[in-house]
């Protein structure tokens, strides 16, 4: 477990730098993850897929799974891997300030 | 440093309902990871690409001794399907349904709609060149997103530092 400073605040991440409380969790945190992760400005397509995985968590306590987001949120399969390109499953979820997604589709 | 890219590989050569599986979850989960996927149609893997058979894949209860009456929902323990139950007319069907819903609660989608969805997230598609010549198909009996009919020496040449992975 270390701390790092991201978007002027001191938070707790993990050795793959998920954020260890989902609660520390800003917009500004989001765009300085997103900017780790190679993506260079959030747009509102790419909030649609955050906001949607930050309100799925806060109710089903896990970061929704791909399916869970095309499926629920209205993104399609190749408009979520275009927004979040190699990788989205852990792009998403670690920029939405949110563990790894459980479940497997 | 440039970290390198990892490609994985998923020959699939079998075309029952349970089998079609393994690939497209394995597929899907290492597409969400960032790694290049390419799948490999053959044999009776064929059917997995073929749009006049994808949404009708199969599950045989006979012989099959993992499948256990207690599948129905009847608590039955260890007791399996009885082999003379299993040739009766209708059996593969009703034991088809049974997991196609079994699939469907857990939000995971038909065979046809998980195939769509790879090809959305960017997964290669190939189809072997012998089989296709064997069930004397064409490519107009393909789904959309198998992008070549290739031989065995060509998916060979093309998965040089790639994972493969066998079902």
């Amino acid at each position: 477990m270390a701390s790092k400073v991201l978007a002027g605040k001191t938070v707790e991440v993990n050795e793959e730098g998920f954020l260890v409380n989902p609660a520390d969790w800003t917009k500004e945190i989001a765009a300085e993850l997103a900017k780790e992760e190679g993506i260079a400005e959030l747009t509102e397509a790419h909030w649609k897929v955050i906001d949607f995985s930050r309100q799925s968590a806060g109710t089903t306590g896990a970061a929704p799974t791909l399916r869970g987001i095309t499926s629920g949120s209205g993104v399609s399969t190749k408009e979520l891997f275009s927004l979040f390109p190699k990788g989205p499953a852990k792009k998403v979820a670690k920029i939405a300030g949110l563990g790894k997604p459980e479940g497997c589709v | 440093m440039e970290e390198k890219q990892r490609k994985m590989a998923f020959i699939c050569s079998k075309g029952t309902l349970d089998m079609a599986y393994p690939a497209l979850i394995m597929g899907w989960a290492a597409l969400g990871n960032g790694i290049d996927v390419t799948l490999f149609f053959t044999f009776w893997g064929m059917d997995l690409i073929n749009k006049h058979r994808v949404d009708k894949l199969e599950l045989a209860p006979v012989a099959n001794t993992s499948m256990k009456m207690s599948m129905m929902g009847v608590k039955t323990g260890n007791l399996g399907i009885p082999n003379i139950m299993g040739v009766l007319p209708g059996m593969t069907a009703f034991a088809s349904k049974l997991m196609r819903d079994k699939i469907a609660d857990l939000d995971v989608p038909p065979v046809g709609e998980f195939m769509q969805m790879l090809v959305d997230a960017g997964a290669h598609m190939y189809g072997c060149k012998m089989s296709v010549d064997m069930m004397g198909l064409t490519k107009d009996d393909f789904i959309p997103g198998v992008e070549d009919i290739v031989t065995a020496a060509e998916f060979i040449d093309m998965t040089e530092d790639t994972q493969i992975i066998f079902i």
